[in-house]
């Protein structure tokens, strides 16, 4: 099992990252170069949050272009397990791997707070270690993650069960009150169809040790992990 | 010697435009054995300016205590550096962009950032942190401004803040801390002081000092423009007047990202072995970079303009040397090995150009196609600029009675209104409409972000391994209003505040680093005040046992003639041996006995003396006289730092025994206000419903405001649980402090003090926490 983070220009929190997954839940993990198409044999490719490209643009819209992005494309479409935090989400909307798009925070402002997000769906890689509306705390950091998309995009998330992250009240009572940013349908992450790729706000890689105020981000990373163990014993 | 066929040639008047004294030019000519060229002048009127130069400072800098075993460099490199054990090392220190951020708040707040953070990175650290120390006028009409000049002070704060988060965030470095303040004072000319820490192996270090005849010297990073041109010298280095907004095009623009790029490929580069000196190019640009390279190394520097990035054409040599553009570096690499370090920028995407070579002869040559543009001694230029001793008096005596000052409210009064209002104040509610605003966490080391702790706590990984041995905790702080009313008492207490605001976190306070912020120099009662700040810092650090490693002097902070409060600000730094013993202000546990420490006891113990005017007089400078009666007058606290050294002593003590639950000291709003701030904090960290409160009881003879909002030093309030007691005590003993239980925590919604038996105050404590959580944020709003 080997998890691959990838470093466009920019990124700014691919060692944090790199730090969860390696000393924290001590699995083999590597740098992927922004210019390399070769994913280095790597199991679970993480986009790292960030400015990639400094924002200029649209986030994530130059990005997208970098070589790397080819690999992980063809990687994503044979099934294998992407993971896109913050500016890494943003990335593969651009890249048209994730439907929809990000928007300015409907307060115009940067926003960076711990919030609350309820697992919506645990069947898939990264909340399989969850329980189904299981409210985690994880922060977020950003100006652009007002998620949208059209009507009929979002009928289609959740006739699909795409929607797996949505902001709540830390209680777990109310979610457009929990909602920090103006998301659609409170919307904090989604996966594809095929489910093994996902993106979400939140860095769940900064809530990984008591210390940092919460593990509950390990929930995530630790249920890639099992995917990961799931399916090398299927192949076994 | 050829110069420039096209040159304007440099008269006295040209001199003197370029805010060269008459004595100066003389020097000038007698350091060159001839009349400079355009271009030379230009060089010498930006090294000899206050702001590069220190010319006004410099006499009394020596007084600052700047040694201490844990020192690896001191002040006169780009920031000072301290070993924190392990084999690591901090670097760190505070700047200013005081006038840039007033003429163009957003791009002087980024480039502010942006210049501290390339100090950090230039000496081989990381930045892992960044805090800001901000002054701003009124932001309500009520704050003793108009309402224009309210809306203006908003407009100004919301730049600076944007401006701040724009550049940290993107950059990746987290800002974890700082305080905000506001005075009439700073209406004119806001404070933006940006305080950045960088951490390394001590063997990784890199200094800004050429060597090696022959090695080649690299330009890297952004392009050169004309932005920025003169923004040391004239925006720096001059008083406001009623054109200084025209002065826009002389504030430099930043760009995070290309100085993300420039971190990683700065630190990459070193990596090789093939650097061999390396300076930012920060205030005077290339001018600087290659003067005190050359400098600081004993040698020459021979460059050639036509090689440098420009971002425009037609630059004039003039142009080029004295431009700001930001997010530059120049290097010096090993002869013979510059491809090594060439292709890690280009990696990077960055250009990277050799530019010139270092030479022996300690000449600055600037060569420009061919022809000579300047030809500078570069030690003489760096070194020998002018030193004034210059004139000081100490002001008038204020003509104040007892009468001027505050007076206390009749015994039996109920003070909870007031506290009310005071915890509603700009300078005393929640800060979180603005720290909200950075990333307090990129890089997750943040133990203690804004508010959770008195100091900023920082876990310092391993740079190769990640694990994570020690802490470090980091405080600025600086009361201007004191400082007006005494200099050398108000240093001393921003010396004392960040200490034990740092002991409050669990640290040992270890050194220092300052930005001194100070009207014209050039008036007489601002050297005394500067004078005075200098001993009241020195008496402070040598007494806490802190040296000065380093930051930053920034001079004629006035407008039409009006200068600011004298206003230090001090960044400590201390270290936590064992990361799981950070203290926060939060109170954790219903049933925990709430303690005052007060390391004073003994010696000076006010609670015994009765007389209401010796409470008065220094309660008049608090922020509840402020806040409430509108009056600022009398003396700041008296200060006794053997008393703070014990105080810091004992929390440093008490932190590693581990008993305590949290701790927070007392400063401004006073102990009424430091309790209320760990209920709040309290209330953030727990779900829906589980508040906790305080029944809180004071018996004393002086007067109730006094003692609920006197902001008196050496203080801070501890909770442990009720079996620790016996502890607490001991420990306290054994350090002189005295130890009083003054109440406990209780699981309730209502907040009470009692004093002498009577209940003066009494509120719903969603009622408190609301004013003070908000009022910020309702303030600007409105724009």
């Amino acid at each position: 099992m080997k998890f691959g983070v990838v470093v466009f220009p920019g990124s700014n929190c691919d060692h944090d990252a790199f730090y969860a997954i390696g000393n924290v839940l001590k699995k083999p993990v590597e740098f992927i170069w922004h210019q390399s198409e070769d994913l280095g044999n790597c199991d679970a490719i993480i986009l790292p949050g960030g400015f990639s490209y400094g924002d200029y643009l649209r986030t994530g819209a130059i990005a997208r272009f970098s070589p790397v992005m080819n690999s992980v494309e063809k990687f994503a479409r044979s099934g294998g397990m992407v993971l896109g935090i913050c500016n890494g989400f943003q990335i593969l909307c651009e890249a048209g791997l994730l439907p929809g798009a990000m928007m300015r925070n409907s307060g115009l402002r940067f926003i960076c707070r711990h919030v609350h997000i309820r697992v919506e769906q645990t069947s898939t890689p990264f909340t399989n270690a969850a329980t189904k509306g299981q409210v985690l705390k994880i922060p977020i950091a950003h100006s652009d993650g007002n998620y949208t998309c059209d009507q009929s995009t979002l009928t289609e998330l959740e006739k699909n069960r795409q929607v797996i992250f949505r902001y709540i009240t830390p209680d777990g009572s109310d979610d457009t009150a929990g909602n920090p940013n103006g998301s659609i349908a409170n919307i904090a992450g989604i996966c594809n169809r095929e489910r093994n790729v996902a993106g979400l706000m939140p860095h769940p890689e900064r809530a990984v040790e008591s210390a940092l105020d919460s593990t509950d981000g390990l929930i995530i990373l630790r249920s890639m992990v099992e995917a990961l163990v799931g399916a090398a014993k299927a192949t076994a | 010697m050829a110069t420039a066929p096209t040159e304007i040639r440099v008269t006295p008047e040209i001199a003197a435009e370029h805010g060269l004294s008459a004595e100066e030019y003389s020097r000038v000519k007698q350091i060159l054995g001839r009349e400079p060229n355009i271009t030379e002048l230009g060089i010498f009127s930006v090294m000899w300016s206050e702001h590069c130069s220190y010319k006004s400072s410099k006499v009394h800098l020596k007084r600052l205590p700047t040694r201490g075993k844990r020192v690896v460099q001191g002040p006169g490199e780009n920031a000072g550096v301290v070993d924190v054990g392990d084999g690591l090392v901090a670097a760190f220190k505070i700047e200013s962009h005081n006038h840039p951020s007033y003429v163009e708040p957003f791009q002087g707040a980024t480039t502010g950032v942006g210049g501290i953070l390339r100090d950090i990175f230039t000496m081989g650290a990381r930045p892992i942190a960044v805090l800001d120390s901000l002054r701003f006028g009124p932001i309500t009409a009520d704050g003793g401004a108009t309402q224009e000049e309210a809306a203006r002070n908003r407009r100004i704060l919301d730049g600076v803040v944007r401006g701040i988060a724009n550049y940290g965030n993107c950059f990746g470095v987290p800002t974890v801390g700082g305080e905000v303040g506001f005075e009439p004072c700073y209406s004119q000319n806001p404070l933006v002081n940006a305080l950045a820490l960088g951490i390394a192996r001590k063997e990784d270090l890199f200094f800004a000092k050429a060597r090696g005849t022959g090695n080649p010297v690299i330009y890297v990073g952004a392009k050169t423009g004309r932005d920025g041109i003169h923004g040391a010298s004239l925006l720096a280095s001059a008083e406001f007047t009623e054109e200084s907004r025209q002065k826009r095009p002389n504030v430099q623009v930043g760009d995070p990202f290309l100085e993300k790029l420039l971190l990683e490929a700065c630190l990459e580069a070193m990596k090789t072995g093939a650097v061999v000196a390396i300076q930012d190019m920060g205030a005077a640009g290339l001018t600087c970079s290659t003067t005190e390279m050359a400098s600081r190394g004993g040698t020459g520097i021979e460059i050639d303009l036509a090689k440098v990035p420009q971002r425009e054409s037609g630059m004039t040599p003039y142009e080029i040397m004295l431009s700001e553009s930001q997010e530059r570096m120049l290097l010096v690499a090993a002869k013979g090995r510059e491809r090594e370090v060439l292709d890690v920028f280009k990696k990077w995407g960055l250009d990277a150009v050799v530019v010139g070579e270092v030479t022996d002869g300690g000449l600055l040559r600037v060569n420009d196609h061919g022809v000579v543009a300047a030809e500078i001694p570069a030690h003489p230029l760096a070194e020998e600029g002018p030193v004034y001793r210059r004139p000081i008096a100490q002001p008038p005596a204020r003509r104040e009675t007892p009468a001027d000052w505050f007076q206390f409210a009749k015994e039996g009064t109920n003070l909870t209104g007031n506290f009310i209002k005071l915890l509603g104040s700009p300078a005393i509610a929640s800060k979180r409409w603005i720290t909200e605003q950075y990333d307090t966490m990129v890089r997750t080391n943040t133990l203690a972000g804004p508010g959770a702790s008195d100091a900023a706590v920082i876990r310092l990984k391993d740079p190769e391994t990640g694990d994570v041995k020690r802490a470090l905790a980091l405080s600025t702080d600086g009361n201007g209003r004191w400082c007006q009313l005494n200099p050398r008492l108000g240093a001393m207490h921003a010396v004392a505040e960040t200490a034990r605001n740092v002991a409050s976190s669990g640290a040992r306070p270890i050194a220092a680093t300052n930005c001194l912020n100070f009207g014209s120099p050039e008036k007489p009662e601002v050297m005394w005040q500067f004078s005075e700040v200098i001993d009241g810092v020195s008496e402070a650090c040598n007494a806490l046992g802190t040296p000065i490693t380093g930051g930053n002097v920034s001079f004629y902070n006035e407008t039409l003639g009006k200068s600011i409060y004298p206003t230090p600000v001090i960044g400590m730094l201390g270290v936590i041996e064992d990361p799981s013993r950070v203290l926060k202000i939060t109170f954790r546990q219903s049933g925990d006995v709430i303690i005052l420490l007060d390391g004073s006891t003994g010696q000076d113990n006010h609670s015994e003396r009765s007389e209401e005017s010796l409470f008065s007089g220094e309660f008049s400078s608090s922020e509840y006289s402020k806040t409430i009666a509108g009056i600022v007058a009398g003396e700041p606290p008296s200060i006794d730092l053997a008393a703070e050294k014990r105080l810091i002593d004992c929390l440093v003590a008490l932190a590693s025994a581990g008993i305590l639950h949290s701790a927070h000291d007392i400063s401004g709003g006073g102990l009424a206000v430091a309790v209320a701030e760990s209920c709040f904090a309290a209330h953030d960290q727990a779900l829906a419903g589980a508040s906790l409160s305080v029944n809180i009881s004071l018996d004393s003879k002086a007067p109730a405001e006094h003692v609920l909002f006197g902001e008196r030093g050496a203080r801070a309030i501890v909770t442990i649980s009720a079996s620790s007691l016996a502890g607490i005590l001991d420990v306290a003993r054994q350090y002189g402090v005295a130890a009083q239980q003054i109440g406990q925590i209780i699981r309730d919604d209502e907040f009470r003090i009692q004093y002498n038996g009577r209940a003066v105050i009494e509120s719903r404590l969603e009622t408190l926490r609301g004013t003070w959580a908000n009022s910020l944020e309702r303030v600007l709003a409105v724009r």
